[in-house]
């Protein structure tokens, strides 16, 4: 009994590093992605379909990705959720000159099982909870500019429902779907790939805000060649298509 | 000579790794943040907000710990009954959960959706993104650390002196109170310290479960993230607090558990 727990242990270690290795052969060259959340869905089936190289994602808040960008973490792309986050990166020479590849659409989401909230004023009744992104992630500043283009005593009362600050677009999404919130801001292509467990519920015209992703090639990346050539499929080419059929929008006219 | 001398070396070697792996990190917090940007971190409205909460939730949720998890890890150490092995294990399950786990098992158990989710609700006990959430997060991660340093601290009691107090007429409540308590105290406060540091670092279980808001639910692990985007700098004098208020309460349990153990000694 107790010589055959180490055995175990080893035969699981071998089968798990197995499983690894199978998929990535050691000819193909590895090329790390750091992305916004938001783009999870689009980007893992565009890495699937990239021939150049083995690409491998860091989801997570942008503003969370760039932080570790400036403390040194090179990736081979950064991609945003703004373009903010990739101009700044680029002004301080992290990163080589960003290209906008889509936009999107802040809408209010919320669970599909959800009776509270039909719409955006159902937000402003007492005990509605709400999540948003944190200030520093994209969604949670362009849910701030939406708020702040709305009358002043609906703002209010909607930030005054506020229960949650996410650091990402994933925390408010996992929130609603667990029916923990009732309400959040996230973009439209969350609820679409939240396949049915959410509804969008449209925000008026003029309170949107101009949603437009930033993607650049890290200074000092490994893999520069294929960097460029991932950026180009996002820009027209497969990674375009797939960010049609996540439900992205072309990038905004400036 | 050199055929004796070489292992004490690599002994030392393995610890000198030892040191520098885990110490650099917090030694490289306090070297980036000078003492001024500490004072001044504190003083930023978020930071208090979130220390002050931080130290209530912990403090509520080893409370919990210590007033539940007490009995129970006497009843485990003192009792040898079938599927014991079993009940031990389940308990200490939480020890190996990631944070992520915890947070979507609280989710499926006591979320709106939960198993027990709508009964909660019945009770007008909402949990999810609460500061009661919070210490419910605290609790589950950390009670498996004072459960298991207290069961072995009754274990390892001198069976005799428990023995002597029963057939001195205690009753069992008394001998538990009056002998095993006291005799188990250092026992007792290293769990709790374990219990309680576990408790002010947790993140994850917080984050899914209880959400993130500044005064309600931003403890300061979730306040140093959020601010790693924005103001680095704030962030490491954050972390430099926590360091030194986590450093502070381990500090403290050691020399109250020290003094405890005197005073058992003589009575």
């Amino acid at each position: 009994m107790r010589t055959r727990w180490p055995v175990g242990l080893v035969v699981l270690i071998l089968v798990a590093a197995g499983c690894g290795s199978e998929s990535g052969g050691a000819s193909e060259p590895t090329l790390t992605v750091s992305a916004a959340t938001s783009l999870k869905n689009a980007f893992t089936a565009y890495g699937k379909e990239f021939k150049q190289a083995e690409a491998t994602f860091s989801f997570a808040g942008s503003d969370e990705l760039a932080a570790q960008i400036q403390q040194g973490v090179k990736p081979d792309v950064f991609a945003a959720a703004n373009t903010k986050l990739p101009d700044q990166l680029f002004a301080k020479g992290l990163v080589k000159k960003p290209k906008v590849f889509a936009g999107n659409r802040l809408v209010l989401a919320v669970s599909a099982n959800n009776a509270r909230v039909a719409s955006l004023r159902d937000l402003e009744q007492d005990g509605v909870t709400v999540a948003i992104g944190a200030p520093s992630v994209p969604v949670g500043a362009y849910t701030r500019t939406v708020l702040g283009k709305l009358p002043p005593s609906q703002s209010q009362a909607i930030k005054a429902n506020v229960r949650s600050e996410e650091p990402d677009v994933g925390g408010i999404v996992g929130k609603l779907s667990t029916d923990a919130a009732d309400a959040g801001f996230v973009y439209i292509s969350d609820v679409r790939g939240a396949g049915g467990r959410l509804r969008a519920i449209e925000l008026p015209k003029k309170a949107q805000p101009s949603v437009a992703y930033g993607v650049a090639v890290v200074k000092g990346a490994k893999q520069p060649k294929q960097a460029e050539a991932f950026i180009d499929g996002l820009v027209s080419g497969p990674g375009q298509q797939e960010l049609k059929a996540a439900g992205f929008e072309p990038p905004p006219a400036e | 000579m050199s055929k004796r001398g070489w292992f004490p070396l690599l002994l030392m070697a393995s610890l000198a790794t030892v040191l520098c792996f885990l110490t650099l990190p917090i030694v490289a917090i306090f070297v980036d943040t000078s003492p001024l940007a500490l004072l001044s971190s504190l003083h930023e409205e978020g930071a208090l907000e979130a220390l002050r909460l931080s130290i209530v939730c912990s403090a509520i949720a080893v409370v919990i710990i210590v007033l539940v998890g007490t009995p129970a890890a006497y009843l485990l150490a003192s009792r040898r009954f079938r599927g014991r092995a079993t009940l031990v294990t389940l308990i200490e399950l939480p020890l190996v959960l990631p944070p992520a786990v915890a947070g979507i098992g609280l989710l499926a158990a006591l979320g709106p959706n939960g198993l027990l989710g709508s009964r909660i609700e019945d009770a007008g006990i909402n949990l999810v993104l609460t500061t009661a959430g919070v210490v419910v997060a605290l609790t589950f991660v950390s009670a498996p650390f004072f459960l298991r340093q207290v069961q072995s601290a009754f274990e390892a009691l001198d069976h005799t002196w428990l023995e002597a107090s029963r057939t001195l007429g205690a009753s069992e409540s008394r001998t538990f109170l009056a002998v095993a308590i006291p005799t188990a105290g250092p026992g007792l406060i290293s769990g709790l310290a374990l219990a309680w540091g576990r408790a002010l670092g947790e993140f994850g279980a917080t984050l899914m479960f209880a959400g993130s808001f500044r005064g309600i639910t931003q403890t300061v692990p979730l306040a140093i993230y959020q601010d790693f985007s924005t103001d680095f700098t704030g962030a490491l004098s954050l972390s430099a607090v926590l360091v030194a208020v986590s450093v502070a309460l381990l500090l403290s349990v050691k020399l109250l558990s020290g003094a405890e153990w005197l005073g058992g000694a003589a009575r």
